[in-house]
């Protein structure tokens, strides 16, 4: 496990070197102005504005140690300054809290339906009930995520009145109900359905067959034999979908006012504050390494075959 | 879901043996939901290359002939879909908002489509360091939330038109489809026709392009249509967000995102280019998904 544990933490470096260094020379080596692109095309600024800029991302210095620096910063939680003056970290700080919550509300919706669904289906095979999943699942990846916000929004919260849609004054549950359930969607299908394949394939499996024939009752079987293995796969695919989510956040929380990390990038877009893009943008996707390295890590824990696959 | 970057779960990409040629039409042709999807999906291309045509069905017409004073006011005689906030016909501005959903998604799919099949091909093929490099820095794709890396590089780009749009929804779309055809062409290269083409003397270009990619394409066609609703959702979505088309585009997205602001007093503004949205990106999904299950049903685990 030890030697597992060390090359996946080996393989994660030049991904993360590399994501970040894609978006540092997007940001600050394309042709053009720096300065110019993060305060946006038709800002003008003023010359202590734009010198202050200059000596933060150490433009001076050549491409690569600009870049050493700005990792450095990165790894030490600086990450620049806001065009309205507040520190970046500080928007990060403020704001982590409920892109969590709202993350953990969404993935465990996503699970608990996502494997319902899915079981459902699977020991449905072919009839009505296995249809309207598969159908159902094909629609919801055919629906611009943004607008069932909007319509979620509207039904059930303005029209109906009966959950909170704007902002968390609420408090946790209750005001991540409604954003957690449409975020959730963002990967509710591929969990449906691959739960939905896994159980059929154990379904067929010699080991049931002999649990059926031992005279085991269905539900025994269902339980102890059918899902504890068809979840294998589904578990793997709920941690990858875990930093997926983390897409979903930006277009969530604006729609529905949660002050969290997606909502500063939503906010700051108009306002053409590109450092707080861009930093709190390069934030979610370390934020997303980080949790695929750790699924890895767990998954190796659980089940031996993958940590064999990599040698 | 309207973002093909979920990658799903299982990483075996062997693809089942290659369906008969012969066998894919007669088999769409069964399905309803092919005949369905396919028409709607040709409409909203009809629609994009001439707008015209749709465009004057209820006396309107003229995109930018816009009066002000009809400022968001609800559907009337004439204008079935109300004014948007320039007063402008909103039913025109919808029609013309096809031809850039349309646009990005082609030069999208191609741009992706074409990368996918060349460094596909390399790594699976040459294998070695060729693969490693490029399987490196599929690595390193895959390591981004692609909503949030298109964001904040489209942030810092100065211009934002049909063309940046798509190469940042290409850089960012390639790889999954790389990683197909990656294993697609290992699964290829070790058949023995392979071998006898080598035996019998023939250039590795001409075994690439006689023998590997003609026999290794079929999976990435597959997942290339099922990827196209998720290209037009995405860069919808992009717009939406602001980092995409800007405004004297006409756009669905540049229209929702003006609408955010006034969809309590206007919330037709909202309703109209979304349900154009939708149908058009759900239609793109169902004909992908009749194209795999005609190909090849068991794909449907994979994708």
């Amino acid at each position: 496990m030890g030697r597992y544990a060390l090359r996946r933490l080996f393989m994660a470096v030049p991904v993360l070197l590399g994501t970040t260094f894609i978006i540092y020379l997007a940001v600050y080596a394309l042709p053009g102005d720096p300065i110019q692109a993060l305060a946006g095309p038709n800002r003008v600024l003023t010359p202590s504005v734009e010198q202050a800029l200059r000596e933060q991302h150490n433009l001076d210095e050549p491409l690569l140690v600009q870049y050493g620096l700005y990792l450095a910063g990165l790894l030490t939680g600086d990450m620049g300054m806001s065009l309205t003056g507040r520190p970046v970290s500080e928007v990060v700080a403020a704001g982590w809290p409920v892109t969590f919550q709202l993350g953990v509300t969404a993935w465990l919706f996503m699970a608990a339906i996502g494997v319902l669904l899915g079981t459902f289906a699977g020991m449905r095979r072919g009839k009505l009930a296995d249809a309207a999943v598969l159908g159902g699942t094909t629609v919801i990846m055919g629906v611009p995520f943004f607008v069932v916000a909007y319509v979620a929004q509207i039904v059930l919260g303005v029209n109906l009145g009966w959950l909170p849609v704007s902002g968390t004054e609420a408090g946790w549950p209750l005001a991540y109900v409604l954003p957690g359930l449409v975020l959730a969607l963002y990967g509710l299908p591929q969990v449906a359905r691959l739960t939905r394949t896994s159980v059929l394939d154990n379904l067929g499996a010699d080991h049931v067959g002999t649990a059926t024939a031992k005279g085991l009752t269905r539900r025994a079987v269902m339980v102890r034999h059918v899902l504890r293995n068809s979840l294998i796969p589904v578990v793997s695919l709920l941690g990858v979908s875990l930093g997926y989510l983390l897409s979903g956040t930006v277009l969530i929380e604006g729609i529905f006012n949660l002050p969290g990390l997606g909502y500063q990038i939503f906010t700051a877009i108009p306002q053409h504050d590109g450092p707080v893009v861009v930093g709190v943008g390069t934030l979610l996707v370390l934020v997303f390494l980080l949790v695929n390295l750790m699924v890895d890590l767990l998954y190796g824990i659980l089940d031996p075959r993958i940590r064999l696959d990599l040698d | 879901m309207a973002s093909s970057t979920l990658v799903s779960g299982s990483t075996s990409t062997e693809p089942g043996p290659a369906a008969r040629r012969s066998g894919l039409w007669p088999e769409l042709r069964r399905r309803p939901a092919f005949a369905v999807s396919s028409v709607m999906a040709l409409l909203v291309c009809a629609m994009a290359a001439v707008p015209q045509a749709f465009a004057g069905w209820f006396g309107g017409g003229d995109p930018r002939r816009c009066d002000l004073a009809g400022s968001g006011l609800p559907p009337a005689p004439g204008h079935p879909f109300g004014f948007d906030i320039q007063g402008c016909d909103l039913y025109t501005h919808v029609v013309y908002g096809a031809r850039s959903s349309v646009l990005i998604a082609v030069l999208t799919t191609a741009g992706m489509l074409l990368l996918a099949v060349v460094l596909g091909l390399l790594a699976g093929y040459f294998r070695g360091w060729v693969d490693m490099l490029i399987s490196r820095v599929m690595d390193v794709f895959f390591g981004f939330p692609a909503l949030v890396g298109m964001i904040v590089i489209l942030q810092t780009l100065s211009t934002h038109n049909e063309v940046t749009v798509s190469a940042v929804l290409i850089l960012f779309g390639w790889p999954a489809l790389a990683r197909v055809m990656r294993g697609s062409v290992l699964a290829t290269a070790g058949s023995e026709y392979i071998a006898a083409a080598r035996g019998v003397g023939a250039s590795t270009p001409r075994i690439l392009l006689r023998h590997v990619l003609p026999n290794s394409f079929g999976p990435v066609a597959v997942l290339t249509g099922l990827n196209v609703g998720g290209v037009i959702a995405s860069e919808s979505a992009l717009t939406f967000l602001g980092v995409g088309l800007q405004t004297p585009a006409i756009s669905w997205g540049v229209q929702l995102n003006t609408a955010q602001q006034y969809f309590t007093t206007s919330p037709h503004l909202l309703i109209f280019p979304s349900i154009f949205l939708t149908v058009t990106v759900l239609s793109f999904v169902l004909l992908g998904d009749a194209l795999r299950d005609a190909f090849d049903p068991r794909l449907r685990q994979v994708m």
